[in-house]
């Protein structure tokens, strides 16, 4: 019986994992539930401030804000969205393989990179990495609050309104279904203004106070609203990129069990076997 | 049937409220605005204040707002609110905020009554004990003034 007691052991050490695997599995389902609501909510800001710059578009400004300028590239920001805690599958890996391969293509073309990171596995990322980090953002939580954010975009907010950058990019998961996230990069700054149409009347906004003002207000929300809705979406990406991560542990876990008990089994009828033998040659020795 | 005007009030967490509306009153930075269906197209600040929306049954429904932008086209309003709270929520958060003000005040006086009641027995022993101790004082030099 000397290798069953291993085996036992073995199986009682990966019954506890998948236990751990199983919960972790079931909070993250239930976070997910939440992490996708919280994306919903947030996402009509987004829609509505979108739409208010797509009319701004239209309208003829006298007056055009610094934001929606395009100037050629020599230095631009990037703002990486991670989550905070591993054990999420490939989610993470999988944008920093992304982003690496974007920061290729900006330093053959000598551009220079300002990265502000959100979330503790971005922020090692960027440390292994020889970049530039200018902020850091960690422990957001389950509910990332837009006021914090703010605080972090506003770096790369100043650096291109006085022109030291000149593009900020935001990379981040995209949440394409419970099942598959998607990484992504999108451009925040400058924000293009949609193809103008030829309109038939030439129209502009009343602006209270003034435009500079107010345009600077919207556009500041607008990259702020953004960059959250990326990190809300974020959440909701690692959510369900842990569910099935974990999933796929329990049910491995499983497997493994069941191997080594059909492994266990075989130890311990081999062990029957031997003692049989041995008691029916003893037998026969001593008739 | 009144002239109505689409109204979305969406703050950075949540839409806040969708609908018809035939009045808005808005607090800008410039003052308080009034708006009606038809109005020419605006772009504006606001400040912390609050939002009143009329409706097509005259029925006007309170916001708060903490600040945004506010944009106005013909027919349709959009309030981009930093934070917004309709009034029945605003209520139920004073409501929890005052509980939960009330609750600390009445453990802070229960500390202090303790602390009152134990100073002024402490008060009280010490005006005792010092007004035995007077009045010994008294009987001695009146026991030797005699």
């Amino acid at each position: 019986m000397a290798g069953t007691k291993e085996i036992r052991t073995k199986i009682k050490s990966i019954q506890n994992t998948r236990k751990i695997t199983k919960a972790m599995e079931m909070v993250a389902a239930a976070k997910m539930r939440k992490a996708q609501e919280n994306m919903q909510a947030t996402r009509p800001y987004l829609d509505k401030i979108r739409v208010v710059i797509s009319n701004l578009s239209k309208a003829h400004p006298e007056y055009v804000h610094p934001f929606m300028v395009e100037r050629t590239v020599k230095r631009v920001g990037l703002i990486l969205v991670t989550t905070d805690r591993g054990l999420c599958g490939g989610l993470n890996v999988n944008l920093f393989r992304r982003v690496l391969r974007s920061m290729q293509a900006w330093s053959e073309s000598n551009i220079e990179i300002d990265v502000c990171v959100i979330g503790s596995k971005g922020a090692a990322f960027v440390k292994r990495g020889a970049f530039n980090p200018v902020a850091e953002i960690t422990g957001l939580g389950d509910r990332p609050r837009f006021v914090k954010v703010q605080g972090a975009v506003k770096t790369l907010l100043d650096s291109f309104e006085a022109g030291k950058i000149d593009e900020v990019w935001v990379a981040r998961n995209e949440f394409v279904n419970s099942m598959s996230q998607k990484p992504d990069l999108v451009c925040v700054l400058p924000i293009a203004p949609e193809t103008i149409t030829t309109q038939q009347h030439h129209w502009d906004y009343i602006y209270e106070p003034e435009s500079k003002d107010v345009l600077d207000l919207l556009l500041k929300r607008f990259v702020a609203a953004s960059v959250h809705q990326a990190t809300v979406e974020n959440v909701a990406c690692e959510m369900s990129a842990r569910r099935i991560a974990m999933k796929n542990a329990t049910d491995n876990a499983g497997d493994l069990i069941g191997a080594l008990k059909l492994k266990y089994n075989k130890a311990r009828q081999a062990a029957i076997t031997q003692e049989i033998a041995e008691i029916v040659s003893g037998a026969a020795a001593v008739g | 049937m009144a002239v109505t005007v689409r109204v979305d009030i969406v703050s950075a967490d949540q839409s806040v409220m969708g609908g018809e509306a035939t009045f808005v009153v808005a607090p800008t930075t410039m003052g308080e605005l009034g708006i009606t269906p038809r109005h020419t197209q605006l772009l504006a600040t606001l400040r912390a204040g609050e939002v009143r929306v009329t409706d097509a049954n005259g029925v006007v429904s309170h916001f708060f707002v903490s600040g945004g932008v506010i944009e106005v086209q013909p027919h349709a309003i959009t309030i981009l609110a930093d934070s917004a709270l309709r009034e029945e929520d605003a209520r139920a958060l004073a409501l929890i905020e005052e509980e939960a003000r009330l609750k600390a005040l009445e453990s802070r006086t229960e500390i202090g009554m303790r602390e009152t009641d134990y100073f002024r027995l402490r008060g009280a022993v010490e005006a005792e004990a010092r007004l035995k101790w007077i009045e010994g004082i008294q009987g001695g030099v009146s026991h030797t003034s005699q």
